[in-house]
């Protein structure tokens, strides 16, 4: 196993490739996707090769557009939240949170502790969700089938949980302006610690099929290597940026939702490959079961939703049914949306695949004026024409599997 | 470790035009469109902010005159602050606004999304394309003037549009999504529906613009 490396020129190795005399070759242009097992749902790939080197790629986007923030300009800031699933469309909960807290941000709202463990324990549950799934997924474009059968068996039971909790598997929309859609059902947090009890070693065995895997070693190790300023510089976030060695995370810098309570590690990157990336992964599904395991074990009593929020949370459903004030407050939120003060607000959210951000305008009233999604894995691909350019075509699916990337949340 | 207050003292002594601009969160600095590379240049390089977070403009509706302003929200991967710069297009119909993917690689793509969104050129940008719609789409969706259903164009693809004398039609409203018109008196124009309704049981399917 090579022990070190430098980053390799990219650039230079492509020249160098078509300079070469003995392997002068007319290029080839090569579409990979849009519906490509490696690109994980709609990229496409438009690749220039000499031979086997991707002299030249060029990602082609947009094929998921549905202009979400388009349509977030014409409803109101709870009609929303359905959208916020179909962003990253594998931990919808942790878009749920961060664009709750987003809004309350705008709001001014401060929401009370055990809405906070909630939001902590269902995003850190979808991260592992996602995870989970990279992993898998990643497995299969290297090879390696068996991960992707026992990951998902994981899944299936964090599905089971997310499902008792909220009533859907896969679009939660769980969260509301100024607190959740309904309190965690009894024993559903004892149910969720049983699940991290039996998953750690379940992990563990997981992480063994890949970590040591000479097969799985050859495709990722010093393939794909991001530098440290090409991370900064391309705004790579979450573990594609801890895994070039850039210790930043947003529940550390920024601490949010009541991250700073808790003690959990950032596992950082030695050589920004695509073994790191994965090495990233499987360490923070690790932290997110102790981050979890201590938001149960002081899991907090009282309010699930803000008090102070009553022009902006809808009452609860036996106070409309029994009193007239509450009656028309909850027709005044429903119809014309929870009335928010004019300004500007950015708060993002370190989510499974990174920097999820939402940048809202509100000029007043119930409907944001314009509403920004920083998608992080549109920064993540930004990165690709540098990283692919010099690789083998085999290489590119590595490297697409390691960044880790979501489509519903690049192309919004 | 610089305090955000002093991150606009420190830009507004070498660039006396900036000024405050209000925010509800972290620190917010106007600035005319020719200084903004300058100022965003001496934010990465004076005051750590190291990592482009954004880039993204906002249309401030079509009689509104400055109509666009572009964004950009910086981070500091070392004192952990935000900071967002503003500035306005000189031109309500051809804005226009500096590259900065030479400051940092990661603003190619926000400039292309913004450029292909909004209608937003930026100068010395080494790859202005669309990137979210596709190429040859005539018109800036996230505009204010463009309505939410959209408008009737030729597909992408325009041998295949040919053929089927198929096209990107817009799409029906009577579904929603719903917003009660605030203040209306008028009990049938206060009930809740879409809001844009450009194409509804009452109004015909939109011509192209």
């Amino acid at each position: 196993m090579p022990t070190d490396y430098a980053f390799p020129d990219s650039a230079a190795k492509a020249a160098a490739a078509t300079e070469a005399p003995e392997f002068q070759t007319e290029k080839m242009s090569l579409a990979m996707g849009p519906s490509h097992p490696s690109t994980h749902g709609v990229l496409r790939l438009s690749l220039e090769l000499d031979g086997e080197m991707v002299t030249k790629c060029d990602p082609v986007l947009g094929y998921l557009h549905r202009g979400d923030e388009k349509i977030a300009e014409n409803m109101t800031y709870n009609q929303f939240v359905p959208y916020t699933d179909r962003l990253d469309y594998l931990a919808p909960l942790a878009n749920n949170a961060a664009y709750a807290i987003a809004v309350e941000k705008l709001a001014n709202l401060t929401v009370p502790p055990r809405c906070q463990a909630i939001r902590v324990i269902t995003s850190e549950m979808a991260r592992i969700s996602a995870h989970l799934l990279g992993l898998g997924a990643y497995g299969i474009d290297v090879g390696a089938w068996s991960v992707f059968l026992y990951s998902f068996t994981e899944r299936e039971k964090l599905y089971k949980l997310f499902e008792e909790l909220t009533g859907a598997r896969f679009t939660t929309s769980y969260s509301r302006i100024g607190g959740l859609a309904r309190d965690v059902p009894e024993g559903w947090t004892a149910s969720v610690e049983a699940f991290c009890d039996q998953f750690l070693p379940i992990l563990e065995e997981i992480l063994k099929l890949l970590t040591r895997n000479k097969i799985f070693m050859d495709r990722t190790i010093g393939v794909g290597v991001i530098s440290k300023e090409d991370a900064i510089g391309y705004g790579l976030t979450g573990p594609n940026l801890r895994g070039s060695g850039v210790a930043f995370d947003l529940r550390k810098a920024k601490p949010y939702s009541g991250y700073e309570q808790y003690d959990f590690d950032i596992p950082v990157g030695a050589k920004g490959d695509c073994y790191d990336r994965y090495l990233c992964r499987g360490e923070e599904m690790r932290q997110s079961v102790r981050i979890i395991k201590q938001a149960i074990k002081t899991f907090p009593g009282g309010d699930w939703y803000a008090k102070d929020a009553v022009r902006i949370f809808a009452p609860r459903k036996e106070k409309v049914l029994t009193s007239m004030e509450e009656l028309i407050n909850n027709f005044m939120i429903v119809t014309e949306g929870p009335q928010m003060p004019a300004g500007e607000v950015y708060f993002e959210a370190e989510n499974p695949k990174g920097a999820l951000g939402f940048f809202i305008v509100s000029k007043g009233g119930g409907v944001p004026y314009r509403l920004k999604i920083r998608g992080p894995s549109f920064c993540n691909l930004s990165i690709l024409p540098k990283v692919c350019q010099g690789n083998l075509v085999s290489d590119v699916v590595s490297i697409l599997g390691s960044l880790d990337f979501v489509m519903g949340e690049c192309d919004r | 470790m610089t305090a955000p207050a002093d991150v606009f003292a420190a830009v507004q002594s070498q660039f006396p035009a900036a000024t405050a601009r209000p925010t509800l969160d972290h620190t917010a600095i106007n600035v005319p469109m020719g200084d903004a590379v300058a100022v965003l240049t001496t934010l990465r390089d004076t005051q750590a902010f190291d990592f482009l977070v954004d880039v993204t403009a906002v249309d401030w509706g079509v009689e509104a005159t400055p109509r666009f302003s572009v964004v950009w929200h910086l981070l500091s991967t070392t004192t952990n602050n935000y900071v967002r710069v503003v500035a306005a297009c000189v031109s309500d119909t051809e804005p226009v606004a500096p590259s900065i993917s030479q400051l940092w690689a990661g603003a190619n793509w926000h400039e292309r999304e913004t450029f292909d969104l909004l209608g937003i050129r930026f100068e010395g940008h080494p790859d202005l394309r669309r990137i979210l719609m596709w190429d040859g789409y005539p018109h800036h969706p996230l505009r204010k003037d463009f309505p939410l259903a959209g408008i009737d164009t030729p597909l992408p693809d325009l041998e295949v549009g040919e053929l089927t004398k198929a096209t990107a039609a817009p799409a029906p409203m009577m579904g929603g999504p719903f917003v009660a018109s605030v203040g209306e008196m008028n009990m049938t124009d206060a009930e809740p529906s879409a809001k844009d309704e450009s194409w509804n049981e009452r109004s015909n399917k939109p011509a192209a613009l």
